[in-house]
């Protein structure tokens, strides 16, 4: 009887927090943390994940504290918040009861997938790296679910940043990243910015910083895209954000 | 009598050894580390702003003959046009280079099924663990 390869690796002995910040996500919530425990748990990893609710009105909470009799309060940690706060002050919350020594973000939407959590985790140590950060424009990087005036905005937008701020990275927007804890924290304390401008500024003070920084190719399956259009607003608010950065940093 | 380009040249030339004198008073220092100190002193804002002085003040020197160096003819009819030449380069470069990462920018089709397949699979595990979605 052939035995059957494990799949399973011994760990590393690091724990990998995962910060969750959720908003009316009551239905994918379940979902992602399923996904997390799968490939965690395949990939022998030790784990939290930290859920970060900001009152969301469609009973997301309830749901995690479902999860949390399923899965176990050392697994699932929930850090609610009254309502909807920056995301900087998210994982700051997030992250004042984390016992791990390294540092995931995502987004609880399912744009993100956790199969990717292993590649991070292996690059981190490949270089021991400060960050990792997940790319949709090189490698085999994508996104599902991208009209062409979705994608023309998305890499022009990317190209004006890079001539611009030249930062060494070549997804600045995504907000799929590893980081070591002390990197995080004190990236945090640093940026002065909101919404995804926030995660472009996170790269830019880690470049100055001198921290170093890997690449993992992703996939980014957008299913919120058909009810969230990119406006002017956005586009306005990313331009004023980037003029921002280009000036002060 | 010397023009505001020619004002701006000299300033900005005088300001750049001076820079240079200053950080190279150890001895010959090679030029990345200068550049680097540099860039940790200034924003990208300014680091613009100096590399297109920098650059223009030479364009200036060359095309206008400011130090009566008698350039010859050639070279002053070469450099005159260049700041154009360089934009119009520029635009044509972004725009080829946008239009190639859009052109190849994946889609993951086998990663929207997959997930469709394993959102199908969560909710039935989680179905029989207990949770009431």
């Amino acid at each position: 009887m052939a035995s059957r390869t494990s799949t399973r690796s011994r760990g590393n002995g690091e724990k990998y927090s995962v910060l969750l910040p959720t908003y009316n996500e009551r239905e994918n919530l379940p979902l992602i943390v399923w996904l997390l425990v799968k490939y965690f748990g395949e990939s022998g990893y030790d784990y939290e994940i930290i859920v970060i609710d900001d009152g969301s009105p469609d009973g997301t909470l309830e749901v995690a504290e479902q999860l949390q009799k399923i899965y176990g309060e050392d697994k699932i940690l929930l850090r609610p918040r009254a309502k909807k706060l920056g995301l900087g002050t998210a994982y700051i919350h997030g992250m004042k009861h984390a016992t791990g020594s390294f540092i995931f973000i995502m987004d609880a939407d399912l744009s993100h997938h956790p199969k990717f959590i292993p590649e991070f985790i292996e690059k981190q140590k490949e270089g021991d790296y400060d960050l990792v950060s997940g790319t949709r424009y090189q490698g085999d990087g994508g996104v599902y679910g991208w009209d062409l005036r979705r994608k023309l905005i998305s890499r022009g937008a990317n190209f004006v940043t890079q001539v611009l701020l030249r930062p060494g990275a070549s997804d600045l927007t995504g907000s799929f990243r590893l980081y070591k804890r002390k990197v995080l924290e004190g990236l945090i304390e640093r940026c002065v910015s909101k919404g995804y401008v926030f995660q472009m500024e996170m790269i830019i003070r880690a470049r100055q910083l001198d921290y170093s920084i890997g690449e993992v190719p992703i996939s980014f399956v957008d299913r919120v895209y058909g009810e969230s259009k990119l406006g002017g607003n956005e586009i306005v608010s990313f331009l004023k954000g980037l003029l921002t950065l280009f000036a002060t940093t | 009598m010397l023009l505001f380009q020619e004002y701006h040249g000299i300033g900005l030339t005088s300001y750049l050894c001076a820079k240079l004198s200053w950080l190279s008073k150890d001895g010959l220092i090679p030029v990345p580390v200068v550049l680097r100190e540099i860039s940790n002193i200034m924003t990208k804002l300014l680091e613009w702003v100096f590399g297109v002085s920098v650059v223009g003040a030479a364009w200036a020197f060359v095309t206008f003959d400011i130090l009566k160096m008698s350039i010859p003819r050639t070279y002053r009819e070469v450099a005159w046009p260049m700041p154009l030449y360089l934009l119009v380069t520029f635009g044509c470069y972004s725009l080829a280079t946008v239009g190639y990462r859009v052109a190849t920018f994946n889609d993951c089709d086998d990663a929207a099924k997959e997930l469709q397949a394993q959102i199908i699979e969560a909710r039935e595990d989680l179905r029989k663990k207990g949770l009431k979605f």
